[in-house]
């Protein structure tokens, strides 16, 4: 265990390398956007693992809510951070795509501005986590997260049900893409969603390493008080 | 700013993010492991 993640590091890290190099070089360059249409083999990437990640959030959230498990609840935190890393790529890469094409920044569409929400509820989400100091804190965010996730599909659906300025997707919505385009695209897809899974995963160990460390600490407290408690009654006797 | 780039800032602050967020993850890793060595063993 302790070695299959370094070594699974590592092969994420060259296909990473391998993923970019087929995006910047190999794959042909677009006849009317040019060059900066290569965003795409990250943005579309990065979107997808997010979802991926916001929907194992929700999954060990609602498992958190039925059995109170704890592992289920630190997977939901590893999960709600590392997606918004990822969304965060998509708010950073998005309009930087927009500014040469669309000649602006960003527009409050649907598809952006339901991805600014989604990006905003895991952002309270991870808030939430960080300074609340309730019991019930964990509750509170798998109801929370429960909502962020309802946002997905309305993030994902939203250039089919509004009139909108996003590209159409390239799969499943009718839009066609060159071959090679496709290889290129469905690679870094797998990459990432790779690599996605590989950061939760570290997240996920760091939170356990956390909570045992805190445990432990409070273990500590608890003995030490006990002890300051009873070495007075001792002496008394 | 010409089309290419757009394209080399997009991916110059995607590896940026990335990094960022993987030094934070190893330096909570690193600062977890001392306190884990600092606890007693019992």
């Amino acid at each position: 265990m302790k070695r299959t993640f370094p070594i699974l590091a590592a092969v994420t890290a060259l296909l990473l390398v391998f993923g970019t190099y087929q995006a910047l070089v190999v794959a042909p360059t677009e006849r009317t956007m040019g060059d900066v249409q290569r965003i795409f083999y990250y943005h579309v990437p990065s979107a997808w693992t997010a979802f991926c990640l916001f929907f194992l959030n929700l999954v060990a959230s609602v498992i958190y809510l039925i059995r109170r498990n704890t592992s289920a609840d630190a997977l939901a935190v590893s999960a709600a951070e590392t997606g918004v890393v990822f969304c965060t790529v998509v708010l950073v890469t998005g309009p930087l795509w927009a500014r040469p094409v669309w000649g602006i920044w960003w527009t409050w569409d649907m598809r952006l501005t339901s991805t600014l929400v989604l990006w905003l509820i895991y952002v309270s989400y991870l808030l939430l986590r960080r300074f609340s100091d309730s019991a019930q804190t964990p509750v509170l965010a798998a109801v929370l997260a429960i909502f962020g996730a309802l946002d997905v599909p309305l993030v994902y659906f939203s250039i089919w049900f509004f009139r909108t300025q996003h590209p159409q997707p390239v799969m499943g919505g009718g839009g066609s893409l060159d071959p090679r385009m496709l290889r290129v695209f469905l690679l870094n897809l797998a990459v990432f969603t790779l690599y996605g899974a590989l950061l939760c995963w570290g997240r996920y160990r760091i939170e356990v390493m956390r909570r045992q460390v805190e445990e432990t600490r409070a273990l500590e407290a608890l003995l030490d008080d006990g002890q300051a408690g009873s070495s007075p009654a001792r002496s008394s006797r | 700013m010409t089309s290419i780039r757009f394209m080399w800032t997009a991916y110059a602050a995607v590896w940026i993010i990335h990094g960022t967020y993987i030094a934070a993850l190893l330096r909570r890793y690193r600062r977890l492991q001392r306190e884990m060595n600092s606890l007693p063993k019992s």
